[in-house]
């Protein structure tokens, strides 16, 4: 398996602050990547270092097997960004940015570009200034693509979409991956990136904290357990790798570490179980357990700027 | 009283945004007025010297059509702060127009203003709280520098007469970018369209003050900067005059408020049209988008440049007219006769074409600066195109222009000097080659806006900061008795006389190998550099 994407101990400071610390990211080729933080995790920082519109101070990257500093625009013929906030020249129709910009890129396929148009429900007779947030989004993914490209760069696409366009952009997605095009997906929307990626990556302050499989990543977490049983439920505290365990009467509510799922479940029907939900641990939870304990921290500060 | 609801907080909202800006553009103004009756009262302290410095401004036909007439002669202030009349009334009205025109229509385009309206303000509320910033502003600066001439030494009555005048002529142009404001979509073509208000304006007061017999001085009175010139500080002060700018401001603020209430948040007069669902054939490199972006500009600039060429020229072939006295006559000899005051006359015009010229480039070169802070520059520069090519294709629009405008000033003041002197085939490319030779400064001044744009992005406005210190030492530098080597700083000081003066190639070359230089500079640097 080769591999589109490769940045091994990436930093990048603006001043004091550290934007990218020492990150590491690997996206195959073929597979639709996600790459998952909350803003100011530094996501666009390196989205903008594998362009090469910003130099890494420290670290390696490789992009398509090139430099993206020293080939940038040899580079760029093989990829299309959709940037995270798209503005338009104001007297400049959409469809006008959708042509020029898929002509600098090497070529735009007719056919696909007004299929995308109707698809998105897009007016290319605009002008720039005239379009809202979702519809400057619409004319920068139609733009990426109707472009022949093997790399798609998506920083945020959806972010201004309704759901009924995001629903329009997810089966596009689907048949990129098809057509085994390389996608890296940015977002904070975690159900996007669940319904998405073949892989995540997630970062957090500048470093990407979990990387794998959807699979591989639930392997990480719990799955939380509701069971009514036939009878009052024994050695359930006792059982490694349980938490929040809650009984009322016959009724048991818990977390379990996926890896101890089996245990759980024999002590549980040992009772005899009358009803059972079990859910799969979802990335938000995956999400939450990576970022908890920057509330707290958060919340620290508080009253210091009160008093100041 | 619901229409102005909220127009208190946005003035503070204003004041707190400009505080550091105002004041920096009161100062600046104050300064060079102080500084340059300063300079005047200690360079005239023998009252002949006075007045012969006043005739000899008079009957040059340059000077009076580029700053207007001095109404006493023997006035030590109206001699002394001639230059900063007319000329200093048309920067006062661009800073009061620029000042409506920020606090207005940039809002309304960058959506603040929506995001402010859609709280508790009144649909007249962003124009008069503009209009409140723009004329206190106005107002203080022309108190301000009032105060300061007085310090310096000159009459109470007349200081106090010109810092209104600065102030009215600020106010009728903030009345000027309150209708532009409501009537163009961008902010950018707002100040467009009041700077062009400005140059008529300027241009009809020229043609009032230059001519020779009297029979077109009434001119004069269709322009709000002729109105500033009227009001003839030390010169007999005529009060009643200031009411003309008043009355104008009102004229327009009742204009601007009946196109707000006839369109809607963000819109224009006129409703925007669909464009093209395709791209031409032709809209397929950087240079071709740059293109399209400039040309607008370039249109109208060039229109503009062309009867500036033309009147300029016009005014020329009729200088002999301004000889009436023997001893500007005398005067007239010295300097080589008809034709080598004639020709002086265009040597001075054409200069101060090559500083409008100037402002094109740097405008045109700043172009880069917010194409990239609007994150427009960002997606071109992730397909196919060079950091280099896209540089180039602004920078190439910025240098072209110049040259375009150049030509066509040049053109113009051929054709209709040489039609009414009789010598067209002569005097065409004589007037071509003297504009042409404005170039070379004009691309420096732009090569330093490339260079910044390169090496300190950040500060690239800073362009037009140098700009204006380069027109500063070229108008005062004299007065104020700058060292030589302060006055060889500015490009423009380097610039050959042309027609009728001599001309060396060596200062020509150099300033283009400079501007050579930098722009190269301002190439290596940006490759090198982060975008964003």
């Amino acid at each position: 398996m080769t591999s589109a994407i490769v940045v091994s101990g990436l930093h990048k400071s603006y001043g004091s602050t550290h934007a990218l610390d020492g990150l590491d990211l690997e996206v195959a080729t073929g597979e639709v990547h996600g790459f998952l933080g909350p803003n100011g995790a530094g996501k666009s920082t390196t989205i903008r270092v594998l362009l090469g519109l910003l130099r890494g101070d420290a670290g390696d990257v490789s992009l398509l097997g090139g430099d993206p500093w020293h080939d940038a625009a040899k580079l760029h013929r093989r990829l299309a960004y959709v940037p995270g906030d798209v503005n338009l020249w104001p007297n400049l129709t959409g469809g006008e940015v959708i042509d020029l910009l898929g002509r600098l890129r090497g070529g735009v396929d007719e056919k696909k570009r007004d299929e995308l148009l109707r698809r998105f429900d897009l007016d290319p007779t605009k002008k720039g200034r005239t379009y809202s947030k979702g519809n400057r989004q619409k004319v920068a993914l139609v733009a990426a693509l109707a472009s022949d490209v093997e790399l798609l760069i998506l920083d945020e696409p959806t972010s201004g979409l309704d759901p009924l366009m995001e629903e329009v952009f997810r089966q596009c997605i689907e048949e990129e991956r098809q057509r085994d095009r390389t996608v890296l997906l940015s977002s904070h929307i975690l159900s996007e990136v669940e319904a998405l990626c073949d892989r995540v990556s997630i970062i957090r302050r500048g470093q990407v904290v979990e990387t794998g499989t959807l699979a591989d990543l639930r392997h990480l977490t719990r799955t939380s357990i509701q069971a009514e049983l036939a009878g009052s439920p024994n050695g359930l505290a006792q059982l490694p790798g349980i938490h929040d365990l809650d009984v009322e009467g016959n009724r048991v509510r818990c977390e379990v570490d996926t890896a101890q799922l089996d245990a759980v479940m024999r002590q549980l029907s040992a009772s005899g179980i009358k009803s059972l939900v079990a859910q799969p641990p979802t990335l938000e939870e995956l999400f939450l357990r990576h970022y908890e304990d920057d509330v707290p921290a958060q919340d620290s500060t508080e009253p210091e700027a009160a008093v100041r | 009283m619901n229409d102005f609801v909220g127009t208190g907080t946005l003035v503070r909202l204003a004041l707190r945004r400009d505080r550091i800006l105002i004041p920096i553009w009161i100062l600046v103004f104050v300064i060079t007025a102080a500084g340059s009756a300063k300079a005047s009262i200690d360079l005239y302290s023998d009252q002949n010297a006075l007045v012969e410095a006043a005739r000899t401004s008079n009957a040059s036909p340059a000077l009076v059509s580029l700053y207007g007439r001095i109404f006493d002669e023997s006035s030590l202030g109206a001699v002394s702060l001639f230059k900063l009349t007319a000329f200093g009334a048309l920067l006062v009205g661009l800073l009061g127009g620029m000042l409506v025109v920020r606090h207005t229509r940039s809002e309304e385009e960058s959506g603040r203003l929506e995001l402010l309206s859609a709280g508790v303000l009144g649909r007249y509320a962003a124009l008069a709280s503009a209009l409140i910033v723009s004329g206190a502003t106005v107002i203080v600066l022309g108190l301000l520098t009032a105060l300061s001439l007085v310090g310096s030494g000159l009459d109470t009555k007349g200081s106090l007469a010109f810092g209104l005048m600065w102030a009215a002529a600020g106010l009728a142009f903030a009345g000027v970018a309150a209708v532009t404001s409501q009537v163009s979509e961008s902010a950018r073509a707002a100040n467009g369209l009041t700077a062009i208000v400005l140059g008529v304006a300027y241009v009809l007061r020229a043609i009032g003050d230059s001519s020779a017999d009297g029979s077109t001085q009434w001119v004069s009175w269709l322009s709000p900067i002729g109105w500033a010139q009227q009001v003839r500080p030390y010169a007999g002060e005529r009060w009643a005059v200031l009411l003309l700018p008043l009355a104008f401001l009102a004229l327009l603020i009742t204009a601007a408020t009946a196109l707000i209430r006839r369109r809607d948040l963000g819109a224009g007069l006129v409703r925007p049209r669909p464009g093209p669902p395709r791209a031409a054939k032709s809209l397929r490199s950087p240079l071709a988008l740059a293109w399209r972006l400039h040309r607008g500009s370039l249109y109208a600039w060039g229109f503009a440049f062309l009867l500036l060429g033309l009147l300029v020229g016009n005014i020329a072939s009729n200088v002999d007219g301004f000889v009436t006295s023997d001893s500007a006559k005398e005067m007239v000899q010295k300097l080589g006769g008809v034709e080598g005051i004639t020709d002086a006359f265009l040597a001075t015009e054409m200069g101060m074409v090559g500083l409008l010229a100037s402002a094109f480039g740097i405008q045109a070169a700043l172009r880069l600066r917010s194409e990239e802070t609007a994150l427009r520059a960002e997606p071109l520069l992730a397909t196919g195109v060079t950091r280099a090519q896209w540089l180039a294709s602004h920078v190439l629009m910025a240098l072209l222009g110049t040259g375009v405008l150049i030509l066509v000033a040049g053109l113009g003041s051929g054709i209709s000097s040489g039609a009414s002197l009789g010598n067209l085939g002569r005097q065409v490319p004589r007037m071509i080659g003297a504009a042409a030779v404005q170039l070379p400064a004009i691309w420096l001044v732009t090569a330093l806006v490339v260079v910044l744009f390169g090496l300190a992005p950040k500060l690239v406005t800073g362009g037009w900061v140098l700009y204006g210190v380069f027109l500063l030492i070229g108008q005062f530098g004299e007065i104020f008795n700058l060292p030589q080597w302060m006055i060889n700083l500015s490009p423009y000081d380097h610039t050959p006389r042309l027609p009728g003066g001599d001309f060396s190639v060596a200062p020509v070359l150099w300033l283009t190998a400079i501007a050579a230089a930098l722009t190269i500079a301002g190439f290596t640097t940006f490759r090198r550099r982060d975008i964003g």
